[in-house]
């Protein structure tokens, strides 16, 4: 008897040993809720369904990508686990379907959730209970604000930004400019339209002679293009998602109206725009891109974009080639795996966080060379430079330099 | 009921009476179970804060569709809009949470007296009109609604567009339970609150009256009671279980926007009622669990079949919603309650 106690508690005392010798090298893993040293739970929704479904091929590139990612053995050895739900860019849903990603399927984080009005219903959600919403697929200038809200956080340039560009560009280049605006009718749309009269300075009520608005409930766009024509404006800004768009593009060629025409970027795709409205119909749209179109001839023999076909060839066979939301996926979801990668062992939400806002001069695939991704714990958005560009044959050219600028809402 | 009509025609038999005393035993029974869930399954984790939501969006849906169902099923009126009850309802929570700062609990009466006076002044130029008219009156309304939550004037209260998100209350004396759980006992003691008033109510004088209403107006005219008041007063208080309905939706979904209630969430509570059975309070809460149970899972599951079967078309989202609406409304034409009960009365005679 003693002697089994004393080999007992030798055994027991080895195994403590063991564990106490061990732990050092435990310690460092640390993990939140869906983490673990094999997986990693990612949430997302997009609009697979409804009037803002042209985006979800995002979605779908996304999760291709992780496929991809997978088979080369993950990230610092652990699975993606990428769990996305469709919204149909309707808010109600989204928030339906972010707590379920949260609360049952038990995510590490929400990534890409696309959309607005979608994010700015589950925003306080999200910092309530202190949940990384990371990278969000809009450009609202109110992700970037870290005192408030130090979960969330942007990618792509703010609209604010991309606005003022516009107007400088209107200023300087068109002649006594009656500007008419086609508005989506919520924070997205109201958040350009802000920039652009900021932009404009203290003409900008004069200036602006007919602002029309839409909702992304709406079948057409066809009335508020017959009015915005009939205010004898001279300049057009289109600050509408894809499919309505398309719509206003091709609604003003029918009627006869040729004006100046500043397209936003969250429309500027070739597949996804240019192409349903008709090409002869867009000649002569600006824009302003960060993300090298793969319609784009130059490109033929870029490395970035070799890859990126190889890569849609073989993951996301069935998407559209010409279609810049695929690229647009891509990148953001290597700056997610940057992320990722500089979190080591350390998976807790809050590390997510903390290595999001230390983003240092990250070039991403598919980006612009030189517009690099920087972050630090008081800038939240990623990318902040653009390059203009003009619709011309069934490309966007590029023309003049990068340009930079700082969000100025926040 | 069953019971009141066999006392009074004098022939109880054992059997039934027993039968009817089981049937009461039960629904307590079912009772406790839906009230100890939260410790049975949040204790053990089996159930997740998730699913308490969408049980309490079950039993909240079962409050409109009751609401529904006491001005069509009881009192013969067609209703297309009660959505714009459910919006008037949930908004008056919203704001008085979001702006006044007032506790959830204390905004469900003032939903009721909202909605009541909204559902009645509706109720009174709708008096005029029948059938099929009364239909397109009310579905203007349920069209309307979300236009008029997003009007530039009144942004200052709803929002606009972006809608309105609020915080879920905490239990409180240091109750061990999750914020949804609590919600989930509030919205099950409210629910069963408004069940026995509708039960009582419709055993009354005045639920007596309703009926009346329905088959014969013109007979019901002659025996002296006053229909326009009646027809009125039922309109106000269908918009009282739906309103509530609504602010209850609010404060458990913590978000509120015009898009929440598009002319499509009317028509949900309407196949709610018909579906569940139309006239019928066991038929509300089946009606509730159909409207929550559909609206998650059609989708999903046509997409499944269609991948299961190989077909070649892709079947639109919906499509097995619609087979199944199809095949209930000729195999069950009073509703999943009536079908359940007719098979009863037919297992027992034979």
């Amino acid at each position: 008897m003693t002697q089994t106690t004393r080999r007992m508690l030798l055994a027991s005392a080895g195994m403590l040993a063991l564990a106490l010798a061990a732990s050092p090298a435990d310690a460092q893993k640390k993990y939140d809720e869906g983490a673990t040293d094999t997986e990693i739970k990612i949430g997302n929704t997009n609009p697979y369904s409804g009037n803002a479904s042209s985006y979800g091929t995002i979605g779908k590139t996304i999760d291709a990508y992780f496929k991809m990612i997978n088979e080369q053995g993950g990230i610092n050895g652990r699975k993606v686990n990428f769990i996305s739900y469709d919204d149909g860019y309707a808010p109600p849903k989204t928030v339906e379907m972010v707590r379920k990603l949260v609360e049952e399927d038990k995510v590490l984080f929400v990534f890409q959730t696309l959309g607005t009005p979608p994010n700015t219903a589950i925003h306080k959600y999200m910092n309530g209970k202190k949940v990384p919403h990371l990278f969000v697929a809009t450009g609202a200038s109110k992700w970037g604000n870290p005192k408030e809200f130090p979960w969330t956080m942007g990618f792509q340039p703010d609209y604010v930004t991309e606005a003022v560009i516009y107007a400088k560009h209107i200023l300087a280049n068109v002649k006594d400019p009656k500007i008419g605006v086609l508005m989506q009718n919520d924070d997205y749309g109201k958040d350009y339209f802000n920039g652009f009269k900021q932009g404009l300075g203290k003409d900008a009520d004069k200036l602006i002679v007919q602002l029309a608005t839409y909702e992304s409930t709406d079948p057409t766009v066809d009335s508020q293009m017959i009015q915005l024509k009939n205010s004898g404006a001279n300049v057009f800004f289109n600050i509408t998602i894809p499919k309505y768009a398309a719509q206003a593009i091709r609604k003003a060629a029918e009627i006869g109206w040729k004006p100046a025409h500043y397209l936003n970027n969250v429309s500027a795709s070739v597949g996804s725009v240019m192409k349903p409205a008709g090409f002869e119909n867009g000649q002569g749209i600006l824009t302003a891109a960060y993300i090298k179109d793969p319609t784009d001839p130059q490109y033929a023999n870029d490395k970035d974009f070799l890859e990126w076909k190889a890569f849609m060839q073989k993951y996301n066979p069935n998407a559209n080639m010409a279609d810049v939301f695929n690229a647009y996926a891509y990148s953001v979801s290597t700056l997610l795996t940057v992320t990722l990668k500089q979190c080591g062992d350390d998976l807790t939400r809050a590390n997510v966080m903390k290595q999001a806002a230390n983003l240092k001069g990250v070039q991403l695939p598919m980006i612009f060379d030189g517009i690099k991704a920087n972050t630090s714990p008081s800038d939240f958005y990623p990318i902040q430079s653009v390059r203009l560009s003009r619709f011309e044959g069934e490309v966007f050219k590029l023309f003049g330099d990068i340009i930079s600028a700082e969000a100025q809402s926040q | 009921m069953a019971t009141t009509t066999t006392a009074a025609n004098g022939q109880v038999s054992p059997a039934r009476s027993l039968l009817a005393l089981g049937a009461t035993k039960w629904l307590w029974v079912l009772l406790a179970i839906l009230a100890l869930l939260p410790l049975i399954g949040g204790k053990t984790g089996l159930i997740s804060n998730y699913t308490f939501l969408q049980l309490s969006l079950m039993i909240v849906y079962a409050i409109a569709v009751l609401g529904l169902n006491l001005l069509t099923g009881f009192n013969g009126q067609i209703s297309l809009g009660h959505g714009a009850f459910f919006a008037v309802g949930a908004y008056t929570a919203a704001i008085l949470i979001d702006q006044a700062g007032w506790p959830f609990w204390a905004t469900l009466p003032m939903a009721a007296i909202s909605c009541f006076i909204v559902g009645y002044l509706f109720g009174l130029p709708a008096l005029r009109l029948e059938g099929h008219y009364l239909a397109l009156a009310t579905f203007a309304l349920a069209v309307a609604v979300p236009q008029i939550l997003k009007y530039r004037h009144f942004e200052g209260f709803t929002n606009g567009v972006q809608g309105i998100n609020i915080f879920k209350a905490d239990p409180p004396f240091g109750l061990p339970l999750s914020s949804d759980q609590w919600m989930y006992l509030v919205v099950l003691a409210v629910a069963i609150l408004m069940f026995w008033i509708a039960r009582n109510l419709l055993d009354s004088r005045t639920g007596r009256a309703l009926r009346a209403i329905r088959d014969q107006p013109l007979a019901a005219d002659t025996m002296g009671i006053n229909t326009s008041h009646y027809k009125a007063v039922t309109f106000g208080i269908s918009a009282v279980y739906t309103g509530v309905a609504g602010a209850l939706h609010a404060i458990i979904f913590e978000f509120v926007s015009p898009d929440s209630f598009r002319f499509e969430l009317s028509i949900a509570i309407l196949v709610g009622a018909v579906v569940g059975g139309i006239a019928s309070l066991p038929g509300a809460v089946i009606g509730g669990v159909f409207v929550q149970v559909i609206e998650k899972y059609a989708d999903a599951l046509t997409k499944k079949i269609t991948a299961a079967i190989h077909l070649p078309i892709d079947l639109e989202p919906w499509t097995i919603y619609g087979i199944a609406l199809i095949v209930l409304m000729y195999t069950m034409p009073m509703g999943i309650a009536g079908g359940l009960s007719l098979l009863w009365k037919r297992l027992k005679g034979s």
